[in-house]
């Protein structure tokens, strides 16, 4: 293992690939925080760039790409509370809070040490644990896929919204309901479409995130404007703060970081889990660890509420790399388009990579982590000159958030009918957020809605249509049960307050 | 009787499920799949369900927790603006191109949110595209379709 460190740390720190680490952080960066354009469109941009390169060079610079896409894809959660990516919408949570406080400065420094951490600790991991735990995630079946993402979304309603747990399951369930719209995936028969052509490939994501973050937050803007208190907090908007993290925040940031990196590279190196659940979970299990003062801070600008999301991201993208290194299997939908590249350069990855072309297996996981230190020194000194984006007046942010949200949905269809219904959905979502019903769930429910149905249709198929498939499996039991827990705990502390 | 707006909310979501059910089972599924364990139609009635059962509990249980919102603090005037202005453009992007299109409609919404500086709303608007546009199309290589451009020579 020694040996194919040193023979990739020499590939990574060639003077050409270190300038294609620090271009593609950079570019990564800038795409990333344009809403609608995330670290998968980012790294498919670069994909014709790459093929004049060597393999090497050209995974080294996507690598960079997709590290920067991911930080960009936080700045804009943070100053516009539009996550370009769904990795990032848990960030949004208290980021965004936390720059309405006039702290956007230490928002983004927190976000850019938490990547750091969690970025570095899962790149260790990476390099230790790579091939045991490829192992680990073939051990997961269909069913046990299903339990985690009924998990992921129990989790997400419970801790979105406190108190409000029907209402965020209300949303769960039409989020699920949004993803259903379109072909479905093995029979190809249309659902839902309601003989509209528009609606055959189902509605995008972009759509759905565009239309309940950026677009519905604008709008949300402009209706509550004549409320003095939501006046107030829109003139804090305008104010940067340092970027300068205190010993409190700090020793804060210490005890999150290490237990959001593990969450993250575990569930990042399952394939198609990936950044998006690991953020959730995190943010989840991170309000559980608190104690009470802390919990009633998250969603209102948290410290611990941050960190974890934006540390598991990160650690999520390295463990995706396990999969897609060791076994061929992409981990997300950023790493299935490196997979393409992969192909394209001719590397069929899987566990003969380390043998037949170990320069570029070893080179890759060098270059991660020398794009975390690059990303840090890169975008810790442009914190001030991003979060200037804040002081830019109402008149003029609004029409421009909506700028950049239809433009995200013109640039991936070319069609209207996409204008209208995120105009629509952005109506919509916009008094259901008066009301305070929570968007987070919806949005992780449609990401996940055809991933769980597939899991469903595999694990009925081999039970023959029993449900039997829920508890039959250890793992599957186990995750269930979690679950319940969940659900019970809700109940109890309802009628715990009632009493 | 007065019903609050989160539980008319849920009514209207009680609706919408029992719609998305009913169109649920008359999904066309092929003969073959009729019985199948799993068929297109499956997860759609499980939702359908899970919505009708969720959004009855949210009706029937008491609210303990009332979301209450002043609608005299509501701005609906320059939302209707800002919607139809959006609807606007979404119906001609089309027609007269991406960059008229979307520099008409920040300048009519800069407008309409009550900006006057006259000099910044013009720079904000036709400059800004255009640079956005030359980054997209010159730089990413992105294209986007646009007859005016065309028909000037400006675009390909």
């Amino acid at each position: 293992m020694i040996e194919g460190i040193l023979i990739g740390l020499s590939t990574a720190l060639s003077l050409t690939n270190i300038l294609m680490v620090m271009v593609g952080c950079f570019a990564g960066t800038i795409i990333g925080m344009l809403p609608g354009l995330g670290p998968m469109t980012a790294i498919a941009l670069m994909i014709p760039i790459t093929y004049g390169f060597d393999p090497s060079t050209g995974l080294i610079l996507m690598a960079g790409v997709y590290y920067g896409a991911v930080f960009g894809g936080s700045t804009s959660s943070i100053l516009l509370n539009a996550p370009g990516i769904p990795g990032t919408v848990a960030t949004a949570f208290d980021g965004y809070p936390m720059a309405q406080q006039g702290k956007a400065g230490k928002a983004l420094a927190i976000a850019a040490y938490s990547s750091f951490a969690g970025g570095t600790i899962s790149a260790i991991f990476l390099l230790v644990a790579a091939p045991s735990l490829s192992k680990v995630s073939l051990a997961f079946r269909s069913p046990d896929y299903f339990a985690l993402m009924i998990l992921g979304l129990t989790a997400i309603s419970a801790f979105s919204s406190k108190g409000q747990f029907l209402k965020a399951m209300m949303m769960v369930v039409l989020g699920l309901m949004l993803a259903t719209v379109g072909q479905d995936s093995l029979s190809d028969i249309t659902r839902f479409t309601f003989n509209n052509m528009n609606l055959t490939d189902g509605i995008s994501f972009v759509l759905i995130v565009m239309a309940t973050f950026a677009m519905s937050e604008a709008l949300t803007i402009i209706f509550r404007g004549k409320d003095p208190n939501r006046a107030a907090k829109q003139i804090s908007l305008t104010e940067l703060g340092s970027i300068k993290v205190n010993k409190e925040e700090t020793i804060k940031m210490a005890k999150t970081i290490p237990r959001s990196s593990i969450l993250g590279f575990l569930i990042g190196v399952l394939p198609g889990a990936g950044a998006t659940i690991a953020s959730f979970l995190a943010y989840g299990m991170e309000r559980n660890y608190v104690n009470e003062e802390e919990k009633q801070k998250f969603g209102k600008g948290s410290v611990h509420g941050l960190s974890a999301p934006e540390t598991a991201n990160n650690a999520a993208c390295s463990g995706s790399f396990v999969p897609l290194l060791t076994l061929g299997i992409p981990g997300s939908g950023t790493t299935a388009v490196m997979l393409g590249a992969l192909l394209g350069f001719g590397i069929q990855p899987g566990p003969r990579l380390y043998q037949t072309n170990p320069e570029i297996f070893w080179s890759v996981i060098m270059s991660m982590y020398i794009g975390m230190v690059v990303l840090l020194i890169l975008n810790l000194p442009l914190i001030p000159y991003i979060a200037r984006i804040l002081a830019v007046p109402r008149n003029y942010l609004i029409p421009l958030i909506l700028f950049f949200s239809v433009t995200g949905i013109y640039l991936m269809s070319f069609n209207n009918f996409d204008i209208f219904l995120m105009i629509g959905i952005a109506v919509v979502a916009t008094f259901l957020r008066l009301y305070d019903f929570p968007m987070p769930p919806l949005i992780l429910a449609f990401v996940l809605g055809g991933l769980m149905e597939e899991t469903l249709r595999r694990s009925l198929l081999i039970s023959d249509g029993s449900p039997n498939f829920l508890w039959d499996r250890p793992i599957t039991l186990i995750i269930l049960l979690i679950t319940i827990t969940i659900v019970g705990w809700q109940i109890f502390s309802t009628l715990r307050k009632k009493s | 009787m007065r019903i609050s707006p989160t539980k008319f909310i849920s009514l209207l979501f009680l609706v919408l499920s029992v719609f998305y059910l009913y169109t649920a089972y008359n999904i066309q599924v092929f003969a073959f799949d009729e019985n199948a364990p799993f068929n297109a139609r499956t997860f759609p009635i499980y939702l359908g369900w899970a919505g009708i059962i969720l959004s009855s509990l949210k009706i029937i249980l008491p609210e303990k927790v009332t979301t209450e919102v002043n609608h005299k603090h509501l701005d609906y005037k320059s939302i209707i603006y800002l919607i139809l202005i959006s609807l606007i453009y979404a119906a001609v992007i089309l027609k007269i191109g991406y960059f008229i299109s979307t520099s008409l409609f920040l300048f009519a919404s800069y407008y309409f949110l009550g900006e006057r500086r006259w000099g910044l709303m013009f720079i904000l608007s036709f400059p800004f595209v255009a640079a956005f546009m030359y980054l997209l199309h010159g730089l990413l290589n992105i294209y986007l379709r646009d007859p005016f451009l065309k028909y000037i020579g400006v675009m390909g």
